[in-house]
């Protein structure tokens, strides 16, 4: 197909869908309305269950099932990356040399890296209670790691990450939440259904029943899976060559 | 004006789907496609909008006592956020060996597939 022919096609496909798209729009409640029939449920559920945040209980309590599929994808995208990544048969392996950093930075980063750390791990742990959870502690406590490569190399990194035991890791994040699923098939209620634990006191650390445990492993999953893609692609940049 | 954010997301999200018809770029065409996901944060978070209201989070204010905003959408735009992010990274993976094996990240120079 020709480049004009090309553009011509798109511009009446994008002319249709906008049209559909201004109709929808135009049919929508209208925006900041008063009405949120779904979200107010959900409050109530989340309220009932004693779990503060109720987006971590609209994830791991209410859609616990759907976000198992969502860790499947993100699991299967990881997997993806370390297949696609890996040392090709005509690629070799260069040690990078070990690089200057300017002081400022190197003093930076090497105080600000526990601080981020100790952040992520917070958000994760305090998922059920204020606005946080697996999914952005998980990102932050991977990415606080990565502040090691920017202040000290990439040796001194590749000496904090075990790459292995980040991979296991991310497995056995997946497995815990499976575990976790099955657990109530075990012992009578349905998959993820968060009645086998009891709910504990609201705004505590131990309320919302399975929420916690299924943020902790999402947590762990969403941060190893972090480092190992990071990890993936840095050795592509530093390290291998043809 | 209560339609603007919704026809915000329909031209991020069609910008993004003209970038992704005429990228001459694979590494431009995955950022494309990130922009028209992003389209969809914007149309739902604009659902769940509420005027006046404050986070779904109960840990400093008493139910019922504020409007809330929907956590439902919240909810699903930050799933797909993670999950999305990962899936670019796998995109921007393919695109690495594509480089790699053909020597082009151009979508029109990969005219047939080789071995």
């Amino acid at each position: 197909m020709s480049r004009r022919l090309r553009l011509w096609l798109l511009a009446t496909g994008s002319a249709g869908v906008a049209a559909l798209l201004v109709a929808a729009a135009l049919d929508l409640p209208a925006f900041g309305g008063r009405w949120h029939p779904y979200g107010e449920r959900a409050v109530q559920a989340s309220l009932s269950r004693r779990t503060a945040n109720t987006i971590a209980s609209v994830n791991f309590d209410q859609r616990a099932y759907d976000t198992l599929g969502e860790i499947g994808i993100l699991f299967a995208a990881v997997l993806g990356c370390v297949v696609l990544l890996r040392l090709a048969r005509d690629e070799h392996r260069a040690r990078p040399e070990p690089a200057e950093v300017a002081r400022p930075v190197r003093r930076y980063a090497l105080i600000v890296l526990p601080v981020a750390l100790l952040t992520g791990i917070y958000l994760v742990a305090h998922g059920q209670l204020s606005p946080g959870g697996g999914f952005q502690g998980g990102v932050v406590a991977a990415t606080a790691l990565h502040l090691l490569y920017l202040g000290a190399d990439y040796r001194a990194l590749e000496r904090a990450r075990p790459l292995a035991v980040f991979e296991t890791t991310d497995a056995l994040a997946v497995g815990a939440y499976v575990v976790l699923g099955l657990a109530g098939v075990v012992a009578g209620t349905a998959c993820l259904a968060n009645t086998l634990l009891p709910y504990g006191t609201f705004n505590t650390l131990s309320s919302g029943g399975a929420v916690p445990l299924l943020n902790a492993a999402v947590g762990m999953e969403v941060a190893s899976a972090v480092v190992v893609l990071l990890a993936g692609f840095l050795d592509q940049a530093v390290e291998i060559e043809e | 004006m209560h339609v603007f954010p919704y026809l915000v997301a329909a031209y991020v999200f069609l910008t993004g789907c003209h970038g992704l018809a005429t990228s001459r770029n694979l590494i431009h065409a995955v950022g494309c496609l990130a922009v028209c996901q992003s389209s969809t944060y914007i149309l739902l978070l604009a659902v769940g909008y509420r005027d006046g209201g404050t986070a779904p989070v109960f840990s400093d204010i008493r139910p019922g006592s504020r409007p809330l905003v929907d956590p439902v959408v919240q909810a699903l735009t930050l799933t797909d956020i993670v999950v999305g992010a990962t899936v670019t990274a796998l995109l921007l993976a393919l695109v690495l060996q594509i480089a790699k094996r053909h020597g082009t990240v151009d979508p029109d120079e990969l005219r047939e597939l080789r071995g």
